[in-house]
């Protein structure tokens, strides 16, 4: 990272802790590799890894029947796995905040993750999860504080995409080399 | 063949425990298990997620560290979410226990046989993904064992009870998830939390 690039993965661990986020679920992705490695070294934060998507999604509504807020951080193929377990959060008017890393959109080189990233936002939506789409690094901040604040205290179901365009894109050819 | 049967061992664990107890109730009849035995705020009823109660009972746990919490499912649930078992046993919780009551049937849409009929262990895989404590339990004459393992030892612990599938009558709670919810977080937190 350069000097004067955005460090947006540290604004986003700030704003979760600002809006009370103790719990952090996650499929690792490597959009949010960062994000985890600074959730790991917050003592504050228990940070779970799951086997599947789904598990998070339940964890969570635990978590809140218990008191706790947290935030599942997952990739846009992870969607696919979570859209039953999305109707609990949905009929318990449980909150429920996700970081979604896009693949199979802006420069994807593999196209076996084109068609649930692709699938994803109608998915999300089908399911009544509200979402906030980024693709710029400085709004992402913005967006997850604005997205805690709805799922909360609005008790929604609240995702924020990351594009793929502002987390960047593999280059198959230059990791074949 | 199971000899256990289902009601008895619900009732008979739940007759010992005291506020300190959280429950989550997986699909099916192990909510109606529950309800027969006593409604109230501090079960949470789960009328679907198949394949999540675990792991709800596992965020409530991690949540309310000075609370017991029981999650009481079947079979069906706890084989479509094993998962669960590695994850809880790689950040494991000592208030957690598991029951799967297990009648190797989807006794909900006509009885057709789990995979525990079979070659599959339920408490093997438990183990084998390492979670602590874990045990079969067969017999009437290991209540004692069964209410130990669930009610005081040590988590997190998975038991699973080897239990007749016989038609019993239904025992419904409330089905209204807002609710059902609301009153469980009430129970622990105040009505501050509302």
């Amino acid at each position: 990272m350069s000097e004067n690039a955005l460090d947006w993965p540290a604004d986003v661990h700030r704003t979760l802790r600002d809006e009370g986020v103790t719990q952090v679920c996650q499929v690792p992705d490597a959009g949010h590799k960062r994000l985890i490695e600074l959730c790991q070294a917050d003592n504050d934060v228990s940070l779970t890894t799951m086997t599947t998507e789904e598990e998070g999604i339940y964890m969570l509504a635990g978590s809140w029947l218990g008191g706790t807020k947290g935030v599942m951080l997952l990739q846009s193929s992870g969607v696919g796995n979570i859209i039953n377990a999305l109707a609990m959060p949905n009929t318990c008017r449980i909150p429920l905040l996700m970081l979604i890393t896009m693949r199979g959109e802006y420069g994807e080189f593999n196209s076996w993750q084109v068609p649930m990233g692709q699938g994803a936002p109608a998915s999300l939506e089908a399911m009544g999860v509200r979402l906030h789409r980024v693709d710029e690094p400085e709004d992402i901040a913005p967006a997850v504080k604005a997205a805690a604040r709805l799922a909360f205290d609005g008790q929604q179901m609240v995702a924020v995409l990351l594009s793929q365009k502002v987390l960047g894109f593999k280059d198959f050819r230059e990791l074949a080399k | 063949m199971n000899q256990l049967h289902r009601r008895n061992l619900v009732s008979g664990i739940l007759a010992e425990r005291d506020d300190n107890l959280l429950v989550v109730a997986g699909l099916g009849s192990s909510c109606w298990d529950v309800t027969n035995a006593g409604d109230r705020p501090e079960n949470f009823y789960v009328w679907g997620a198949m394949g999540g109660a675990t792991m709800i009972g596992f965020g409530v746990a991690k949540a309310q560290p000075d609370k017991r919490v029981l999650v009481i499912t079947g079979d069906g649930d706890m084989l479509m979410g094993m998962g669960s078992f590695a994850t809880i046993a790689n950040d494991p919780v000592t208030n957690l226990a598991v029951l799967v009551l297990d009648n190797s049937a989807y006794g909900e849409t006509g009885g057709q046989p789990t995979h525990t009929t079979g070659a599959t262990d339920l408490a093997g895989i438990a183990k084998a993904s390492g979670i602590a404590t874990t045990a079969t339990i067969i017999k009437d004459s290991e209540l004692a064992q069964l209410k130990e393992l669930t009610l005081q030892a040590p988590g997190p612990v998975v038991v699973v009870a080897k239990i007749i599938h016989e038609p019993l009558k239904f025992v419904l709670p409330s089905n209204n998830g807002p609710y059902l919810k609301d009153r469980f977080r009430v129970s622990i937190m105040g009505e501050a939390i509302a």
